[in-house]
């Protein structure tokens, strides 16, 4: 018998994220580097430790070797504890035949089992790919207080942006009247951060109910959450005021690594009484040599830096060549930037090689007319050659030795 | 592949009085070194690199950074069910002194004895180095040994508490020297020996009841002629703290990138109890020079030639140069600090001046305010 738990916290990390394109190739989105030593998913483990959570279970997908891997056994977050801690959820086969999570609602459908044994009276179900940090107790206390049957964590976004959200329209008292998922008119700017809580004697009901329809797409936001509402049950919005940040985007996912840049962002990963945690490899102290120059920048333990860096992200274990100039970008856990390369406005994805003298993206005033601009990115465990020029907005997903102008010349030869 | 038959056994606290100030308040097992590491965390990842599973750690006092440091032995991979890490404090109704090796060893002579291994590696924490135990194993082996004592080819400065060894040909261990007259370059016992375990249990006995201490003096140059001792050469990188100017030197000395890559090697890297710090944060006015800086630190002054370890922050305008820094100590604006040995917590005020020099560097005790 396992003890009583009476909140177990379910993690959505299957999801591919494929906006994020190379940078999702072979990881899930969750498992995605961020800040300097994190991935993504350690906000959302970190989120339950702190909140007191005991029982949480990770549901993967997608490309989950580098996730499971990362997640093992839970102890970096103190979750591998005797008779609960984490436990990855990957979908299996059952005596009737097998299926993937076919939605977020059939997911959790699929592991009741799991959650059951816990004997929970409370479910808070979240997504893997956030970057916040959040007390799940409150919300839970908010939750029961307004003895709500769902809780749905909410934030405010600009009007300009709400169309990209699920919104949620409210009374007064907070309570839901109305979802409405990316509304072209958006009629409130409370978005919904797919953070939920359930009774879970409810839940369980509403999830076999949408199990059993077949025009479901088995989603919470789309169908679980409007069902209930329909129903009569009681759905209170809960108002988080930090920082939270979606990166599912290349776009998202740099501004959100630049916030950390600033000092006026209101989020603060060194607050011992609210740690991120995460499974750190050991690594030497960072090492900035004389010929080197780091200005507003982070950087992690077994760097090594001969050339310039400002306002980026190091992950550990890159090095910078002399004379090599860092700017406005990202660089990931492994990487090598050789004596003269130029990286700028760049996300440089794990163990890659730029070579001497590379040019690796541009600042957007200098992208000439007709030309796109955008954030420049590179995949993982590849060469770019000796002087090769990568233009703005590029994705790059294999090696690439010449520039195409010297490619043609050793064709001639 | 794990498990070769050795048991480790390390003595974190012979040397302290080498180093008053740093060892006032811990074990020399427990003195940081080099941005985020402790001594002890050398002789530990070296005898798990070299697939050592069962390690004893005997302390003598002072002992609470070494237990907080240490914990389960999680972070050496050393939390295991067989086998693993074992701390011995002082044995509470021995009213032997813990002072010499040979007291420390005879009150965990059931241990020793209860061991499955055939064979024992002694190390103390003050040697740094990065070295591969497995080799020397191999040669004790070989040679059919009673102990295999390790050493490098070094100069001696000073006459210190150092052993030296007179070699023959076939490394077999002629003369063993305290003190010796003729300083200059000798054959330097780096104080790790490998012996069989028997042997060991034998010599302890010996020793406790002829009422002699001196694990050097009484166990090895007294039986020097009567046994197989063998040396076997270390090559790589070593440094021996051994006075406070010996671990300022030891430190700096890691700002040579060669030395750090052989220290610190990915394939056989030196772990330490991690702790969950963000990156360090560079801020606008920051600049800083050929130095080591840990995780978590926030930097917005100048620092040069230094060692800053995990958690220091340090403020606008502030000159920080040859010194080292440890963890959590917090630096004011506009200050000036130069040939430092800053302990742990110690909060330093704005426009605070504190200058020492390349021969003496100044020490400010663990948790002081300026």
């Amino acid at each position: 018998m396992f003890p009583k738990q009476s909140v177990v916290a379910m993690i959505l990390a299957g999801g591919q994220g494929s906006r994020l394109g190379v940078l999702t190739d072979k990881l899930a989105k969750p498992a995605v580097p961020y800040g300097g030593k994190y991935r993504i998913i350690d906000f959302a483990l970190s989120n339950c430790v702190n909140s007191g959570i005991e029982a949480v279970g990770v549901l993967t997908q997608y490309q989950p070797l580098v996730l499971n891997e990362y997640i093992g056994n839970g102890q970096p977050w103190d979750l591998d504890t005797m008779s609960s801690g984490l436990q990855i959820l990957p979908p299996y086969q059952r005596s009737r035949g097998a299926d993937w999570y076919k939605g977020t609602a059939n997911a959790i459908y699929q592991n009741i089992d799991y959650i059951s044994r816990y004997n929970p009276d409370y479910v808070v179900v979240l997504s893997g790919d956030h970057i916040y940090k959040m007390d799940y107790s409150k919300m839970v206390a908010y939750h029961k207080e307004k003895n709500a049957s769902c809780t749905v964590a909410s934030i405010e976004v600009p009007l300009e942006e709400a169309s990209r959200f699920g919104i949620l329209n409210v009374n007064e008292d907070n309570s839901i009247y109305e979802f409405e998922e990316k509304p072209k008119k958006p009629k409130s700017t409370k978005a919904s951060m797919g953070v939920y809580v359930f009774t879970w004697s409810k839940l369980q009901v509403y999830l076999k109910e949408d199990e059993e329809d077949a025009k479901s797409s088995k989603d919470f936001g789309k169908n679980v959450l409007p069902n209930m509402l329909n129903s009569g049950e009681k759905l209170f919005a809960y108002d988080f005021h930090g920082y939270w940040k979606d990166v599912g985007t290349i776009e998202s996912l740099w501004e959100s690594n630049m916030d950390l840049l600033n000092p006026n962002t209101k989020f603060d990963l060194n607050d011992d009484s609210f740690k991120v945690y995460s499974r750190s490899p050991v690594m030497p102290p960072q090492y900035i040599a004389d010929t080197a120059n780091v200005k507003n920048s982070i950087i992690s333990d077994g760097c090594n830096i001969y050339g310039n860096v400002d306002f980026s992200v190091l992950f550990n274990g890159v090095y910078i060549g002399k004379d090599a100039s860092i700017q406005e970008s990202i660089i990931m856990p492994g990487v090598k930037i050789e004596p003269g390369a130029s990286v700028k406005y760049a996300i440089i994805s794990e163990n890659t090689i730029v070579r001497k003298g590379a040019k690796i993206g541009a600042k957007p005033h200098e992208v000439s007319k007709g030309e796109k601009w955008g954030i420049t990115v590179i995949g993982d465990n590849i060469v770019i050659g000796d002087d090769v020029e990568i233009k703005a907005k590029s994705m790059i997903k294999d090696s690439i030795m010449h520039n195409e102008k010297s490619r043609k010349e050793v064709a001639i030869v | 592949m794990r498990g070769n038959n050795v048991l480790g056994i390390i003595f974190s606290s012979i040397g302290e009085n080498f180093i008053r100030e740093l060892t006032e308040q811990r074990t020399m097992a427990s003195v940081p070194f080099g941005g985020r590491y402790r001594l002890i965390d050398f002789p530990l990842s070296n005898m798990v690199n070299s697939g050592i599973n069962k390690v004893a750690v005997i302390t003598k006092s002072n002992y609470q950074s070494l237990m907080n440091h240490l914990g389960s032995g999680k972070s050496w991979d050393l939390s295991r069910k067989r086998d693993g890490l074992f701390i011995f404090p002082p044995f509470g109704n021995s009213n032997k002194d813990f002072k010499s090796r040979i007291s420390m060893l005879s009150a965990i002579i059931n241990f020793i004895k209860n061991s499955k291994e055939e064979y024992v590696l002694l190390s103390d924490c003050n040697t740094i180095c990065n070295i591969d135990f497995r080799k020397v194993l191999d040669e004790h082996v070989k040679n059919k040994a009673d102990i295999t004592l390790i050493y490098r080819k070094d100069v001696i400065l000073k006459k210190v508490d150092t052993l030296t060894l007179n070699l023959r040909a076939n490394k077999r261990v002629e003369e063993i020297k305290i003190q010796p007259k003729d300083v200059g370059t000798c054959n330097v016992y780096m104080n790790m020996s490998i012996i069989n375990k028997d042997l060991l249990i034998h010599f302890i006995s010996k020793c406790i009841s002829e009422n002699k201490c001196d694990y050097n003096r009484d166990v090895l140059i007294a039986n020097v002629s009567n046994f197989r001792f063998f040396a076997y050469e270390f090559k790589g990188f070593s440094r021996d703290i051994m006075s406070l100017g010996s671990f300022f030197e030891a430190n700096m000395l890691l700002m040579n990138n060669e030395i750090r890559n052989e220290l610190f090697s990915r394939d056989v890297p030196i772990y330490t109890k991690v702790r969950d710090d963000m990156p360090t944060r560079y801020g606008e006015s920051s600049n800083v020079k050929n130095s080591l800086i840990g995780n978590g630190c926030v930097i917005d002054g100048n620092v040069e030639n230094s060692i800053i370890f995990k958690g220091v922050k340090i403020g606008k305008g502030t000159k920080v140069s040859n010194c080292i820094i440890m963890q959590d100590t917090s630096i004011g604006t506009d200050c000036k600090l130069s040939y430092i040995i800053a302990d742990k917590d110690i909060k330093i005020n704005n426009e605070r001046i504190l200058m020492g020099f390349r021969s003496y560097p100044v020490y400010i005790s663990k948790a002081s305010v300026v």
